[in-house]
């Protein structure tokens, strides 16, 4: 009897750990319901639903509002645990005294636009046809995701963002926030990203996508019957994505040569090595929770991706962006996003006079060492945070 | 932070820098000074700092610093856009020193600059007598542990910056117990421990 009620104590507080948000709500905002967003490619897209998760307190003076943004793969869930629970991608650093303190701030990350977490995409009901879009889904940038985030931060009647934050895509987005919306941004964590999306970039895009398009499940993108989806094309481009996540020290580290389930070679044409089998299971993994046509969209607007387009210069693009804090952080491993990305923001940043902290850290994990690298990574943005926060007179609780 | 807590040639380095002051400091280390001159004289202040340790220190104490190597030069730097652009104890580890007092006085109105005089008595009788190499005055470390330096003495900067027309303002010259010496004649700086030099 008393061991049992121990454990019970036990399993209901390491459930309500006090590090950890607990359950969290995903909750939607539906907007340009009359009037259609006006999107980069000329076209529009209306209604538009946003899904959207929450933590923290928004303050009296709605002025510790951080917004986080995701990655090519990542949705509105960033933190906590979700009702079936699933805890969210960047749970290591969102929580009460974690890198985005929610004792101190309140923490908005939402689904992008192209997106198949809840948010409007390809996959959604097209209103005029009663079908899915699938290709009649009109094309998106970043710049046309940040223009939906900010009818979500008017909705929630915040006039300024503290921060807006993202690694990867999600730090693409947050350049482009301060350029979009320079007023409404006070600083800005760009993280293992890129102000200008590279050739090399957009080739493993297009073997990502090419691989989608000969899956003969695709169909042009008109999958959503009851039929076979393009999966096969979909975890193959996963599996693209994932090795250009890694670097070649990670995978030294965490499979070796090793064999995954045998001794010996079979000398045969079977899934031997540990690194094919992680390949192979996060590939399939993938298909059950993300579209084939948003892999397609989403990609696509990362390519598009170039803050010096249509600006003239980089520096030209942050024209209005001096008074706007930053800290950008590459990794020293990260060959998808390698360190002069970063530089030549920095450089572009500090020719405008902005307030620009900038490290390149060393780590061996790749791209995905900003998802890693959790100590160093809470200590920087915390420290960074508690400056912003300073600097711009506001007080905290 | 307490005054008592920084080294006093930084102590008296800061001396020299106006309050308000824009300030960048090259080479800035875990931010001791920035955080000082931040508090003690109300600057604006950005750092420039090569080691992961020391720019993670600076962000720990509040400052705004960019990782980067000082011999890619302040080439960002627009002209003219600091008041004050601080390299201390860092000249005798740079690749290229001249090129980089250049950009110091292209991006800021005026330098400070602070080193080590390897013409202390002490270094030259260290030759002399023992015939070993000779360590900087206040970082004595051996000739294999220590970071590849260029030796400098106070006359070959004070000669360095009569031939690149550069104008030395204002001086401060430390003895070895790190006070300020009163003699600032070239033949005195024999007893020079630390230099530090406005230079603009």
């Amino acid at each position: 009897m008393r061991d049992k009620s121990r454990i019970t104590y036990h399993a209901r507080h390491s459930m309500d750990n006090s590090n950890s948000l607990g359950i969290v709500e995903r909750k939607y905002f539906t907007f340009a319901e009359n009037a259609p967003m006006p999107l980069d490619s000329g076209e529009a897209l209306g209604p538009i639903t946003l899904a959207y998760e929450t933590y923290g307190q928004l303050d009296a003076a709605r002025a510790n509002a951080i917004l986080i943004c995701h990655a090519l793969s990542g949705d509105a869930h960033a933190a906590g645990r979700s009702p079936d629970g699933k805890i969210g991608w960047w749970d290591d650093c969102i929580g009460p005294g974690k890198a985005f303190d929610t004792n101190k701030y309140f923490v908005i990350c939402s689904n992008v636009i192209g997106g198949c977490q809840g948010s409007t995409g390809p996959s959604s009901i097209n209103p005029r046809t009663g079908a899915p879009y699938a290709l009649d889904f009109p094309v998106i940038t970043i710049a046309d995701m940040v223009r939906a985030q900010r009818h979500l931060i008017d909705h929630l009647g915040i006039e300024k963002l503290l921060a807006v934050a993202g690694g990867s895509m999600g730090g693409m987005q947050a350049l482009q926030w301060t350029v979009s919306y320079p007023a409404r941004v006070r600083a800005a964590l760009p993280l293992a990203t890129t102000a200008r999306h590279s050739p090399m970039l957009i080739a493993f895009s297009e073997v990502g996508r090419q691989a989608i398009y000969a899956d003969p499940h695709w169909r042009s993108g008109n999958y959503y019957d009851d039929g076979a989806r393009p999966n096969t094309g979909l975890a193959l481009a996963r599996m693209i994505g994932h090795i250009t996540y890694l670097s070649e020290e990670s995978m030294h580290r965490k499979f070796g040569r090793r064999l995954e389930g045998r001794e010996h070679f079979g000398y045969e044409f079977d899934t031997e090595f540990a690194v094919e089998s992680y390949l192979h299971y996060k590939g399939n993994r993938f298909t059950e929770r993300f579209d084939a046509n948003s892999y397609l969209y989403i990609t696509k607007a990362m390519d598009y991706f170039d803050l010096a387009n249509g600006n003239g210069s980089l520096a030209k693009a942050f024209e209005r962006c001096a008074h706007i804090m930053y800290l950008v952080v590459s990794f020293t491993s990260d060959w998808l996003y390698p360190a002069y990305h970063s530089k030549e923001m920095v450089s572009a940043l500090t020719a405008i006079g902005a307030d620009v902290t900038y490290c390149n850290l060393q780590s061996t994990w790749g791209h995905d060492a900003f998802l890693l690298e959790v100590e160093t990574m809470t200590r920087l943005i915390a420290d960074f945070l508690d400056r912003v926060v300073a600097q711009n007179g506001i007080v905290t609780r | 932070m307490n005054a008592h807590h920084l080294r006093a040639d930084l102590r008296a380095l800061a001396e020299l820098v106006q309050p308000g002051d824009k300030v960048l400091d090259l080479g800035c280390g875990d931010g001791a000074l920035l955080r000082y001159l931040m508090d003690t004289r109300q600057i604006i202040g950005r750092g420039i700092e090569l080691s992961e340790a020391n720019v993670l220190a600076c962000v720990g104490k509040g400052l705004s610093v960019r990782q980067g190597n000082l011999d890619e030069g302040l080439r960002d730097y627009p002209d003219q856009s600091f008041d004050t652009v601080i390299l201390s104890q860092t000249l005798p580890y740079l690749d290229n020193p001249a090129f980089i007092l250049c950009e110091m006085l292209r991006v800021g109105r005026r330098a400070l600059v602070s080193f080590a005089n390897w013409g202390h008595w002490r270094c030259r009788l260290e030759l002399l007598f023992t015939g070993r190499s000779p360590q900087a005055p206040g970082l004595p470390q051996a000739w294999d542990t220590a970071p590849r330096a260029r030796p400098l003495t106070v006359r070959d900067f004070i000669e360095f910056c009569a031939r690149e027309h550069i104008t030395i303002t204002r001086s401060i010259y430390l003895g070895e117990s790190q006070r300020a010496l009163r003699a600032a004649r070239l033949g005195e700086n024999i007893r020079v421990a630390v230099a530090i030099f406005e230079v603009r």
